[in-house]
């Protein structure tokens, strides 16, 4: 069975640490703040200048000046701060972010990404995307495995324009968990009855399959 | 004290000496923390021909988004401009020109702008259409960017409270790119929700100070919200 989004979710929230600063963006990487586990403090970094981000607010609560970077309305939990765009990126491109979740439309052998741009469709921008990836060390990309016409989204090259180069070493998609080394996707773990055959057929970039996968658990 | 009072008490003082092709640099992030009274004045004065840097460009009838009905903004330097319909259409249409920018990368380049670095280095973007076309050297083995900075003509900013001398204090995450936008432009002209008497403010806690600001002025303010997103109570 293919992951759902909430499982996604729950896959990558067994990577956060006790004490991690972290950086969710927009998608499935959100849901993730649904799947904390227990007795495990971990604070949400919104980039447009809040550490610290809480619950929705009640209807009460409800303050213009207070968004997320999605922006919608939010509240700041106990402990949080508040700062400048400067301040927030200086975090994010200084490194000083523990773990950074996003979404992309696809990832190449070589550790890029592409999340941004398709060539022909009207362009949003790249909001804080090109910063997260260039400026942590730890990043999990969270996408599904193929696109909707069943084309795979793990590559040898990305196709579309690039939104960081080299720095993608793990990837989670609705079947398996892969980290990238040497140039190629390994498979690490697979989704509940997934087979590695649906993998391989599923992955274009060059996969390295060790001889036992073990199955994700929850 | 005088020489010190930055007080203005209508918009058009405010804005007095924006024309035609100038570099207007606006706070805000989305709708949060924009200067919307600023925004409508340009409207008002018919200006033309502008370049705008901001984050986001508004929505259709509020904020930046006011200025592109009559074309005011012939180019916008930003990092997402979605949520727009009216920007899209000029886009496809070649009507307004757009320099899309990583956020940070636009942070920096306004703090840099107003602090005299004419430029900086940078990973963010090397390898992607961010970096065509710009100089790279490596650091520490890895290859940046040049990415030069920001300055304009007029900074168009929003904060919460403000005293006579131009001393600032923004509230929440209206702050965003506020501070670093009143440091880079020739004239700093601020709405705030409240000025208060010299003195009410702590040193302590002023996030811009005065010397960044020209001009300050009291506005009523909609504070649109783009998403209300609530939990039960």
């Amino acid at each position: 069975m293919t992951l759902s989004r909430d499982q996604m979710a729950q896959r990558v929230a067994q990577e956060l640490q006790d004490g991690f600063y972290v950086n969710l963006g927009i998608g499935i990487p959100t849901l993730v703040a649904n799947f904390i586990p227990e007795g495990m403090d971990v604070m949400l970094q919104s980039e447009n200048g809040l550490l610290g981000m809480g619950a929705f607010p009640t209807k009460d609560e409800i303050d213009a000046d207070m968004i997320n970077a999605g922006k919608q309305t939010v509240t700041a939990r106990v402990g949080a701060s508040i700062f400048s765009s400067v301040e927030s990126f200086a975090m994010i491109r200084g490194g000083h972010v523990d773990l950074t979740v996003l979404g992309a439309f696809e990832v190449d052998i070589h550790g890029n990404i592409a999340s941004w741009m398709i060539p022909g469709k009207m362009v949003k921008g790249m909001g804080g995307a090109m910063d997260l990836v260039a400026g942590a060390a730890n990043i999990i990309v969270t996408m599904t495995h193929t696109s909707r016409e069943g084309e795979s989204k793990l590559l040898t090259e990305c196709t579309l324009p690039l939104t960081g180069q080299g720095c993608i070493k793990r990837v989670l998609t609705d079947l398996a968990y892969l980290e990238i080394e040497n140039g190629a996707f390994v498979l690490k773990e697979r989704a509940p009855g997934v087979s590695v055959e649906e993998i391989k057929e599923k992955t274009s970039g060059k996969l390295i399959c060790p001889d036992f996968v073990p199955e994700m658990e929850f | 004290m005088a020489g010190f009072d930055k007080r203005v008490f209508t918009y058009q003082e405010a804005l007095e000496g924006l024309t035609d092709n100038m570099t207007v640099i606006a706070g805000g992030f989305g709708l949060c923390g924009i200067p919307e009274n600023l925004i409508d004045e340009v409207r008002s004065m018919g200006v033309h021909g502008l370049t705008v840097i901001s984050n986001n460009c508004g929505v259709d009838d509020f904020g930046l988004g006011l200025l592109l009905k009559d074309h005011q903004i012939a180019k916008i330097i930003a990092s997402y401009v979605g949520e727009n319909a009216e920007f899209e259409r000029q886009v496809l249409a070649g009507e307004i020109e757009v320099e899309l920018t990583p956020q940070g990368t636009l942070a920096e380049k306004i703090r840099a702008g107003g602090a005299g670095i004419p430029a900086f280095y940078t990973a963010t973007g090397y390898g992607t259409p961010v970096g065509e076309d710009k100089e790279t050297r490596e650091f520490g083995g890895r290859r940046h960017i040049l990415e030069e900075s920001i300055t304009g003509d007029f900074a168009l900013i929003k904060a919460w409270k403000a005293d006579w001398f131009g001393n600032l204090v923004f509230r929440h995450t209206a702050q965003n790119f506020n501070p670093a936008a009143a440091t880079a432009c020739r004239t700093t002209v601020v709405e705030v929700e409240e000025i208060v008497e010299p003195g009410e403010l702590d040193p302590n806690q002023i996030h811009t100070p005065g010397i960044y600001v020209d001009r300050l002025i009291q506005g009523n303010f909609e504070k649109r919200i783009e998403q209300i997103t609530v939990r039960a109570a």
